[in-house]
């Protein structure tokens, strides 16, 4: 394959960049809902929420900004995937409601169970929000079956299939670890020393899931390797991958977390970037009939759009990056409730 | 029924129910920056205390706005692929730029207006209300833009042919400048900021009748209410303005506006009536003889292209734009009433004794949200059959992956999600105003109060 460091190409990347920062950021606050349930008394439920709380909408802010550049970048793409996965992404619009108010109404009520009720309702909604990002994502690497008219011609059961599923508890596990991390850097005392004892379980579990998903895509994808074969410097980042995880239980031991939660960062972005160098140039691979794939160039928007993009990027980009970290900055240090929290 | 009736009854539903909220963050953003301004430059604690207050309705307003928000984001390629396939190089810049622009500088800067007022000084606060007042309000730039351009496509041509036809963008201005884009987003601000300063009003009204926080209610009813009057003249200005460039651009949908048929005849301005569209008449009505085209035109003989001009399938559905656009310019004409009413009162010092006034303002919330609904609606249906005016019929714009089944099943699954989210908002929201504004306290507490422990706090419950 000729790489041509083009429009296409650079649209390719912030896409990716987009999505990276959303599975980081969000991931993080998903993965302090999925281990919301395990906090058993409501102060400390209060503080894992209270932990997120002022960040978490601004994460999400991510996947819609995402959504709408796909649109502009790659219009084939939001409206075949959007269009094709339609039921399996209901659901996921259904549970992101669902999450962001139960964010908002939790602690608005002194009542044990509008308060149990929320929480489920914020922990399953996390847990399935995870599922489902990596079903979609499993379903992308694998290829779905599209028709010459760019169509998914597939159904709601063509995308549960076992690799799919693989991948989207590997994303759970991935979040669940990362959000312990997350939450073990913004608490303190007791309930801290809870949640480094969850921190081993996680780092475990997420292993298991990385090695599984690895050896699957290997042995029934191998298409995702091409440009590792072509390219061996792209290793690299695999290794790089794998030296950030291992940094994690490391920094965890020595107690230094957010060098850990900065390890954990590292591997979210390697997993994104082997994604996307396994899949490029495609952005949806059609299997059966690769032929009818979606590419950077024929799912693309008109050059004159991807440059009115990119200008408004670079203006974009600097104050978006600005404003988040001022935020981080503001809120941060551990959590303490007071009368704003939730 | 069929796929089209359905993906269409689903956006208006979810995109009507979502506009319940985003008018009213935009409309209380304004007032929080007058509040809190206020509080800056005179330090009386009232303006405090009132400004935490809104926060906190503004906070719950906000979150409905961000859930049924994200459902728009992605609705247009979930049930309208063939559309976004067709606009995506135009359309797409459009929300692109709404998130990079608008999503990210709200909701950073709300994370400081709602949680942050321990952690920064008075200014930076302030600061960020500001910002997350010109977020929302930058939000509704970037989405009434593309929305225009549905309505008066400018800035493109079309390239490629049958259905890999699709618009392309030639000039990015011209595209945001299209020749509606200005007067509805002007129309669109107006009518956010009624609905914002509306609310105020009327839970301020609902205190003095009940009589209790009277000092914070007739200062936050007086701010509401400085608010509506520029708000509501300004939407009679925007309203005419907006009028002129749907003759110019839209004239099928001006036509259904007044159900105005033969071409040669002046336009009649119709108070109300009931359209009867196959003998093209209006029955049950009261007008005014040649008021649409003195209006149009500043005389009342002007002839005004009617509806006979389009074939009957390029016409939008008139008895339906009919009435919603009639009943929202009552709707404007009666808060217009209610507003002279007030300031009048106000002026002359008896505003606060006017108890049946007081009654009025308490219900006078729902005004704008029916006016901001009924707008709208005449907007997009008058613009039907048409999704992008003249260029693509809303028949062509479907999602071919999507099945009629689907559509039904998520149509009822927001319709039930819905339901819940708007009781519980309600809920919540009158438990909020029945709580009433808390007493603030010291002002170095609020403001300037530095790590507290944990359990010097009365919230705190570490049992249950």
């Amino acid at each position: 394959m000729d790489f041509t460091f083009d429009l296409n190409t650079i649209w390719f990347i912030l896409i990716g960049v987009l999505l990276a920062g959303y599975a980081i950021l969000d991931g993080f606050d998903l993965g302090v809902g999925t281990l919301h349930l395990l906090n058993k008394s409501d102060y400390d439920r209060r503080i894992m929420l209270n932990s997120i709380g002022p960040v978490w909408d601004g994460n999400e802010v991510w996947l819609v900004t995402g959504g709408g550049a796909l649109f502009a970048a790659f219009p084939h793409v939001y409206a075949t995937v959007f269009s094709g996965f339609y039921t399996a992404f209901m659901l996921l619009l259904f549970v992101l409601i669902f999450r962001a108010v139960s964010i908002e109404f939790r602690s608005k009520r002194d009542n044990k169970r509008w308060r149990q009720m929320w929480d489920i309702a914020f922990s399953v909604s996390s847990i399935l929000i995870a599922f489902l990002a990596g079903i979609a994502l499993g379903n992308i690497v694998q290829g779905i079956p599209l028709g010459p008219d760019k169509e998914f011609t597939g159904n709601f059961w063509t995308l549960i299939n076992p690799y799919a599923i693989l991948v989207g508890i590997t994303t759970v596990a991935l979040f669940m670890m990362h959000g312990a991390i997350y939450a073990v850097m913004k608490t303190e005392g007791e309930i801290q020393q809870k949640i480094q004892g969850w921190i081993n379980n996680t780092i475990i579990f997420f292993v298991i899931c990385y090695v599984s998903v690895t050896m699957a895509t290997l042995v029934y994808q191998p298409h995702m390797t091409s440009h590792f074969r072509d390219f061996p410097p792209a290793f690299i980042i695999a290794t790089l991958n794998m030296l950030a995880i291992a940094n994690i239980p490391r920094e965890i031991h020595h107690r230094r977390e957010f060098r850990a939660f900065l390890s954990s960062c590292a591997s979210i972005l390697a997993l994104m970037a082997l994604f996307a160098i396994g899949i490029f140039p495609n952005l949806v691979l059609s299997n059966p009939n690769p032929q009818y794939s979606l590419n950077i160039y024929n799912a693309a928007s008109s050059l004159k759009t991807l440059k009115i993009m990119l200008t408004i990027a670079i203006i974009g980009i600097p104050f978006v990056l600005t404003y988040t970290i001022s935020i981080y900055w503001v809120f941060r240090g551990k959590v303490k409730l007071d009368t704003t929290s939730y | 029924m069929d796929v089209e009736i359905l993906s269409r009854i689903q956006f208006a539903f979810t995109a009507s129910f979502h506009y319940i909220y985003p008018p009213l963050s935009i409309g209380l953003g304004v007032i929080l920056v007058i509040m809190e301004g206020l509080f800056l430059k005179t330090k009386n604690k009232l303006y405090h205390e009132m400004t935490r207050f809104w926060v906190k309705v503004f906070a719950l307003t906000f979150a409905m706005g961000v859930a049924t928000g994200i459902v728009l984001e992605f609705e247009f390629g979930t049930n309208w692929a063939s559309y976004s396939r067709f606009v995506g190089d135009i359309f797409g810049s459009a929300l692109a730029a709404e998130g990079i622009f608008a999503f990210f500088l709200e909701s950073g800067f709300l994370a400081i207006l709602v949680f942050g007022w321990n952690k920064v000084g008075p200014k930076t606060h302030f600061f960020s209300t500001i910002m997350v007042s010109l977020g929302s309000m930058f939000s509704a730039v970037w989405i009434v833009v593309a929305n225009s351009w549905q309505q008066t496509p400018a800035g493109y041509h079309l390239m490629g042919e049958g259905l890999q036809t699709r618009a392309e963008i030639t000039d990015f201005w011209e595209m945001v400048f299209n020749p509606s884009s200005m007067e509805r987003l002007a129309h669109t601000l107006g009518g956010a900021w009624l609905a914002g300063a509306f609310l105020v009003i009327s839970v301020s009204a609902f205190y003095l009748l009940k009589k209790r926080h009277v000092e914070f209610a007739q200062s936050s009813l007086k701010i509401g209410l400085v608010v509506v009057l520029f708000a509501s003249f300004f939407q009679l200005f925007t309203g005419h303005q907006s009028a002129l460039g749907i003759s110019g651009y839209q004239p099928a949908k001006l036509a259904a506006f007044e159900a105005h048929y033969d071409s040669a005849k002046p336009g009649d301005l119709y108070l109300f009536g009931w359209v009867d569209d196959e003998r093209q008449q209006v029955n049950l009505s009261v007008k005014i003889p040649g008021g649409l085209s003195f209006l149009l035109y500043g005389d009342a003989s002007k002839p005004v292209t009617g509806l006979n001009d389009f074939p009957v399938s390029d016409r939008p559905p008139v008895n339906a734009v009919f009435q919603s656009y009639h009943f929202m310019v009552g709707t404007g004409i009666f808060i217009i009433l209610v507003t002279l009413t007030s300031i009048i009162f106000w002026w002359r010092g008896i505003l606060f004794q006017k108890y049946w006034l007081l009654k009025i303002l308490v219900f006078s919330v729902l005004a704008p949200q029916i006016a901001n609904q009924l707008g709208w609606f005449s907007a997009e249906v008058g613009r039907q059959p048409w999704i992008v005016y003249g260029l693509m019929r809303t028949s062509e714009g479907l999602s071919k992956a999507v099945s009629a089944g689907q559509t039904l099943f998520s149509l009822i699954l927001f319709t039930l999600i819905y339901l819940l989210l708007f009781i519980l908002f309600i809920f919540l929201l009158d438990r909020k105003i029945k709580q009433g504004p808390e007493a603030t306290g010291d002002l170095a507490s609020t403001y300037e109060q530095k790590r507290q422990s944990v359990d010097d706090l009365p919230l705190g419950n570490k049992s249950s």
